[in-house]
């Protein structure tokens, strides 16, 4: 398209730089409040258009938006998340693969890279977010919104695979911008490319935000927890440094060993919650009963039940991306002559991001009785800020380090790395999505990589600087945008994935499509 | 239909060693030999996103790269010697691809060569000799 855009991209960096090198002499800690400042200026009106309630509710539209569209699709295709999941498991496990297709990229390698990106801080910090402002409630629409957002995906991942550029040189790309474009244009329907660019720069604001600065300020407020209080620039610079290493330099070594370890420290992360539910078996019934509770009544959270319901999904949908459209990106890149394939593999990404570790880290927090209520009234105890209060106070990382550590003393160590490591696979996957956007809309090549990956670093920084309430904002807000414009589209092709669904199953029955192992 | 000798190929010393005693085997006796190159490759493996969308143009890279520059040259020094000789490339678990292979091509006997690893490597790393010796499907051969 245009390459106007570079240049005007370099004198906005400029100008930043320039803010941020006249503000140095000041003191550290002012820098940080800059930053801040100018941040939730610049962002305030993007996040108000996107959280708007529904005129004379306090519904915001983004959320029911978000919860009408997985039920669609849950309807539309006979909810497919509860009939096909053993064919899911089968096809990662390679049952069905071609062995003459061995070094290409597998179901289980599409589902793993697209899982890395999303596992991470929403299933720490989002989580305890949720909870802390909708009481265990919010945990029940937030499962609900998993199993729904299955649906969603489903239908993503589908089209992602079915639309993807397969490129002379035999690289692979895929995703919204390129399904839009394609599906639209086939099914003879107007603007197409329209949703396509709108998309990409929704994606790219979601990757600064959510896939960048949400992350990098997490994993400072975890940092200066261990290393006492300091300025969070500091922790931005050197994070920037490494993803600059890994995006610019091609340094293959950092990202080698953090895909070797993420998975690890995933699974640690889920066998401590395990372990903390196992010891406390006796309360599980009790800390469901608070979440099904909660979640009609709210038990004197602000909001009520609306509270509970909107904050569940919110985070859900933070967790999971379902209907976001980031996760077709990473899953069109399989190796399959099916697409459909992909989207009954996709759709585990919600069932374990949302339904299983989200949901245990929830337990944890409402069994090791983090949020406090008052004995009198059973209702929870709400603060000046609106939010429940907590047994230490805390709230976002600190709030599910916190309940780890009632059980597990040494745990807030672990949680340190964990929360670094996944902040920074996040930010390497995102980077890669913001990234396709980019050159979606600027074209392939050198110098337009570099301009946004130069970008993506520095808002590394200011990520890292600003208070939680304006990132965590924006951030929700730029991703949630994208998931307007990505769903959409989906209405419009959803009935080229039915097709396709319909096709599949009836030569999957008929024995057509054959069993390998 | 001629007996067919699997050579596990690799391009290491051991392996050419292996290659030399089947050659000397299929002289003496008659027969043909299947030259085997695997490429080492786990689909439960990670990846990073930018790997997945260049991954199919990395594989037929190093296909074409096993292809020249370590079997063609080979199965020319082969030829020359008078001994019927082709070749398979593949992706997957060694040893198992091995024994795949001679199981479809109803070889007679596999010939691969050892490396000699110590005790402790082979431990941990686990060894393809020592993997075939315990599963392959016909007579296997370990050259030192």
């Amino acid at each position: 398209m245009t390459r106007n855009g570079i240049p005007a991209a370099c004198a906005a960096l400029a100008a930043f730089v320039a803010m941020l090198v006249s503000a140095v002499p000041a003191q550290a800690q002012s820098i940080d409040e800059t930053v801040n400042q100018i941040f939730a200026n610049a962002t305030g009106w993007f996040v108000n258009f996107i959280f708007a309630s529904i005129p004379g509710t306090s519904i915001a539209w983004i959320v029911l938006w978000l919860v009408v569209a997985a039920s669609v699709f849950t309807i539309y295709f006979g909810f497919i998340q509860f009939r096909v999941i053993g064919h899911s498991l089968a096809l990662v496990s390679g049952k069905y693969s071609d062995p003459d297709d061995a070094g290409e990229v597998s179901h289980f390698q599409a589902l793993a890279t697209a899982l890395s990106g999303t596992v991470g801080l929403g299933n720490i910090a989002g989580v305890a977010v949720a909870v802390s402002i909708g009481g265990a409630g919010a945990t029940f629409w937030m499962i609900l919104a998993g199993l729904l957002g299955m649906a969603s995906k489903f239908t993503e991942c589908t089209l992602g695979v079915k639309y993807r550029n397969e490129y002379p040189d035999g690289r692979v790309s895929g995703g919204p911008m390129y399904y839009l474009t394609k599906g639209f244009a086939e099914r003879g329907l107007p603007g197409g490319k329209f949703l396509a660019v709108m998309f990409s720069i929704f994606c790219v604001l979601g990757a600064l935000g959510g896939g960048n600065m949400f992350q990098a300020n997490q994993a400072h407020q975890q940092l200066a927890g261990v290393f006492g209080d300091y300025p969070g620039w500091i922790t931005g610079v050197i994070f920037a440094g490494i993803v600059f290493a890994v995006i610019v330099g091609g340094i293959k070594s950092i990202a080698r060993v953090t895909e070797k370890v993420v998975p690890f420290m995933g699974i640690l992360y889920v066998g401590a919650a395990l372990v903390i539910i196992l010891m406390n078996l006796d309360m599980v019934g009790t800390a469901f009963g608070q979440i099904i509770d909660g979640a009609f009544t709210g038990n004197g959270i602000v909001g009520g039940m609306v509270g509970a319901l909107i904050q569940g999904f919110r985070r859900a949908a933070f967790s999971n991306e379902a209907g976001v459209g980031s996760a077709a990106i990473a899953h069109s890149a399989v190796r399959t002559k099916e697409p459909i394939t992909e989207g009954f593999v996709s759709l585990l990404e919600p069932f374990i991001d949302t339904v299983v570790i989200c949901t245990m880290t929830a337990l944890v927090i409402i069994i090791t009785g983090q949020l406090v209520t008052d004995p009198a009234t059973g209702l929870y105890v709400i603060n000046e800020a609106g939010q429940v209060t907590t047994a230490t106070g805390a709230t976002g990382v600190g709030l599910t380090s916190a309940a780890f550590e009632s059980t597990f003393s040494w745990f807030p160590y672990v949680l340190v790395v964990a929360v670094v490591l996944f902040a920074f696979s996040t930010m390497l996957s995102w980077s890669y999505y913001g990234l396709k956007a980019w050159t979606f809309m600027f074209g392939e090549g050198q110098a337009q990589e570099l301009t946004f990956k130069v970008i993506f670093c520095i808002f590394i920084v200011i990520g890292a600087a600003a208070s939680l309430g304006p990132v965590i904002d924006f951030s929700d807000a730029a991703i949630f945008a994208m998931a307007v414009v990505n769903i959409a589209g989906l209405y419009f092709l959803m009935p080229i994935v039915k097709r396709e669904l319909d096709s599949y199953l009836r030569r999957l029955a008929s024995g057509e499509i054959k069993r390998f192992k | 239909m001629s007996a067919k000798f699997i050579v596990g190929y690799d391009g290491s010393e051991a392996s050419r060693r292996a290659l030399d005693f089947a050659v000397g085997r299929v002289k003496l006796q008659g027969g043909t030999i299947v030259l085997v190159h695997v490429l080492e490759w786990s689909p439960y493996s990670f990846l990073s996103a930018s790997e997945l969308e260049e991954r199919h143009k990395r594989r037929r890279e190093e296909m074409e790269r096993a292809e020249t520059a370590l079997v063609m040259p080979v199965l020319e020094k082969v030829r020359a010697e008078g001994v019927d000789v082709e070749s398979k490339i593949r992706y997957g678990h060694i040893a198992e691809t091995i024994c795949k292979i001679a199981e479809e091509m109803g070889a007679v006997q596999i010939v691969i060569g050892r490396n000699g690893h110590t005790r402790l490597g082979s431990r941990i790393f686990g060894s393809v000799a020592g993997h075939l010796a315990q599963a392959a499907p016909v007579p296997c051969t370990i050259v030192p």
